[in-house]
């Protein structure tokens, strides 16, 4: 049944997708995440104080916005924007960043690693750290900390180390293999922050419990505001958090249409894009089975995204069930398309969006456009663009 | 009783496993040094199946990986090499291979041609036995090993599962780490594989680290095999002539025999 809240089983699955595909030395080190997460999830203790840094150190609840001037651009239904982008550190990272990081302290582990790919993870986790007295490693690739210098910049004034990571394509799924190999070798005292509801067992379901604050606040301030749920949810998906952590809350309502935006890059017929669930086909990386894009021997594809945090080549297992049994639709926009949304947003909003969820907003755009405006679309605005500033200017030709 | 079953019914026979990328630096280069390290005192060799994000590996195995995919080397060549390979030598043929590309290949249809190319057993790093049963089956059908891996981390719990799965040999992982030479064994190595001991009496090879004739030695005397990787595939770097890789494998061999 979709929508069930069970999910995953006990190994770990959404029906076919998900598991635990790791190198034994992780094993132990899963299980014992598992056992502590288990503790602390049924622990009021834990969740009054992740309750509070929500609402002292990150800000939360964040708001829903009735974003006006873009319905009206758009002119067709009405378009409310969730704005993790206004969460401390300016993207939802840090509700999966902190929950870990209070988990990490619960098991006594004093040595944080995490992979970033625009940055935003590993600056929710530098912060954490440095709130939380913790040592702190991030991998990130080269092509990425060549593209996000700023993050990097920011990660490093919170006390964390960043290490550059040249394999492969130099983004993040390699600083996934990296921070792994990591993992292997310090198994005993790391804890490994991972960013996205990717993984190995029990990440995907944890990181998607502490994002899963979003959808449960959005439920409650969409009934305020308006006396109803929405019609559509919208959301970015690369490894798929944020759009886990709106649409969980949703799931039951099966007449809300949940819609995740992959990367389409250049176009999803260029080979040049990171669409996983448009394009790929189901093959295990990072720990799990789920969709992957790779070629016909098994081997994982290049991807290319004008925005860094949608430029990996799987997704979250839970995303691929929820295609599966149809719960959610997936679908791509190019970096072209997201360019304009990003632009949209500031001239209507005065608002800048990181270049992740300008894809979001894209696709909301045009849909807003084809309904009638009694229809409700809540876009989950997940970041902010301060980070992209380059990358944009870069890309419409001006110089800074 | 399996190929890899009968290069351990003497025990103080020690085995020595070598490891290669299949197709690095190119595939004449692999079919060469095969042949050249089963005559240098080889028990079982393991060819090594490229993947594109090898996340148990050590920065060694990583390049050869590359550069094999570079080279075009899929699952299929490497199923050629092993059917080429078993028309010259009968020693024991391992890959080993993360589990996407053999996914991709179809586990069933991989299995068979494992079977009738002559490939002895498979080590899948990334394929605990929790996920590995379907395969098992498969394999086992088709006269094939599946060799299971072990860690420092590994609990008595998970010891007696891997033990139970594993056939062949249980391939214990001597560091918490990835693969590559160190010029030191780990401290806790005679602990680790005593742990193991009491839960089985099948053979228990000892891979990850080891780069010299002496360390080679001391591990034999601990285990029942002995494996080398990163540090043979250097040797082919430095000496394309392999004359290097084929001396080292000699050396391990006489060292591991000196004591027993």
């Amino acid at each position: 049944m979709p929508g069930k809240k069970s999910l995953p089983d006990k190994r770990g699955y959404f029906g076919e997708y998900g598991g635990r595909f790791v190198p034994e030395t992780l094993v132990p080190a899963l299980e014992e995440l598992t056992a502590a997460y288990k503790a602390c999830k049924s622990d009021p203790a834990f969740w009054a104080e992740y309750d509070r840094f929500c609402c002292d150190f990150i800000g939360r609840p964040t708001p829903l916005y009735h974003a006006e001037q873009l319905t009206e651009a758009c002119g067709g239904a009405q378009i409310y924007l969730k704005r993790e982008d206004l969460a401390h550190t300016g993207a939802h990272k840090i509700n999966n960043a902190l929950g870990q990081g209070l988990l990490a302290r619960c098991m006594g582990k004093k040595r944080i690693i995490a992979e970033t790919g625009a940055g935003q993870h590993g600056v929710a986790t530098a912060a954490v750290c440095a709130r939380l007295g913790m040592e702190c490693i991030i991998y990130m690739g080269e092509e990425d900390v060549r593209r996000q210098s700023l993050n990097v910049f920011r990660m490093k004034l919170m006390g964390a180390e960043v290490r550059p990571v040249s394999a492969g394509s130099k983004t993040l799924k390699d600083a996934i293999n990296e921070a792994m190999r990591d993992w292997v070798t310090n198994a005993r005292d790391t804890y490994y922050l991972l960013g996205s509801v990717v993984g190995p067992h029990p990440y995907p379901s944890m990181v998607r419990d502490f994002q899963s604050v979003i959808g449960k606040e959005t439920r409650e301030q969409i009934l305020k505001k308006t006396g109803r749920l929405p019609d559509y949810i919208i959301a970015c998906v690369g490894g798929g958090s944020n759009a886990i952590g709106i649409f969980h809350a949703f799931l039951d309502d099966t007449g809300i249409r949940l819609i995740g935006v992959e990367a389409g890059g250049k176009g999803v017929s260029t080979g040049k894009h990171a669409a996983s669930l448009v394009k790929g086909k189901v093959g295990v990386l990072h720990g799990s089975k789920s969709f992957l894009l790779q070629d016909k021997y098994g081997q994982i594809c290049e991807t290319h995204s004008i925005s860094a945090g949608l430029d990996y080549p799987g997704v979250g297992p839970e995303h691929s069930y929820l295609k599966e049994t149809g719960r959610a639709t997936y679908v791509a926009v190019t970096d072209r398309q997201a360019l304009e949304g990003f632009q949209l947003l500031c001239r209507t909003e005065g608002i800048t969006p990181a270049l992740e969820s300008a894809h979001a907003i894209y696709y909301a755009a045009c849909l807003a456009k084809t309904l009638d405006k009694d229809k409700l679309i809540v876009v989950n605005l997940s970041g902010r663009g301060d980070k992209d500033m380059g990358i944009v200017a870069e890309a419409l030709g001006v110089k800074l | 009783m399996s190929r890899i079953e009968k290069i351990f019914t003497d025990r103080s026979h020690k085995a020595l496993i070598p490891f290669v990328t299949t197709g690095y630096p190119d595939i004449e280069t692999t079919l060469k040094i095969v042949l050249l390290l089963a005559r240098s005192g080889a028990d079982i060799i393991e060819l090594g199946v490229p993947f594109s994000d090898p996340l148990a590996d050590g920065v060694t195995i990583q390049r050869a990986s590359f550069k094999a995919i570079e080279n075009g080397v899929t699952t299929r060549i490497c199923l050629e090499v092993v059917k080429q390979l078993r028309e010259k030598i009968d020693t024991p043929l391992v890959f080993m291979s993360y589990f996407n590309p053999l996914f991709q290949y179809g586990l069933e249809r991989f299995c068979r041609d494992c079977g009738k190319a002559g490939v002895d057993g498979l080590i899948i790093p990334d394929l605990p036995p929790e996920e590995g049963v379907p395969l098992e089956e498969m394999a086992h059908r088709n006269g094939v090993d599946v060799i299971y891996l072990l860690a420092p981390t590994s609990t008595d719990e998970r010891i007696k599962l891997v033990v139970k799965h594993s056939r062949g040999f249980v391939y214990l992982v001597s560091v918490t780490g990835v693969t590559g030479a160190r010029s030191e064994l780990p401290q806790d190595l005679a602990k680790f594989i005593g742990r193991v001991r009491k839960f089985t009496d099948k053979p228990l090879c000892v891979g990850f680290g080891i780069a010299t004739p002496e360390q080679a030695r001391r591990v034999a005397e601990l285990a029942d095999g002995v494996i080398v990787g990163s540090r043979l595939i250097q040797s082919i770097e430095e000496d394309p002539g392999l004359r290097a890789a084929a001396n080292l494998v000699k050396e391990m061999r006489a060292a591991i025999d000196s004591d027993g």
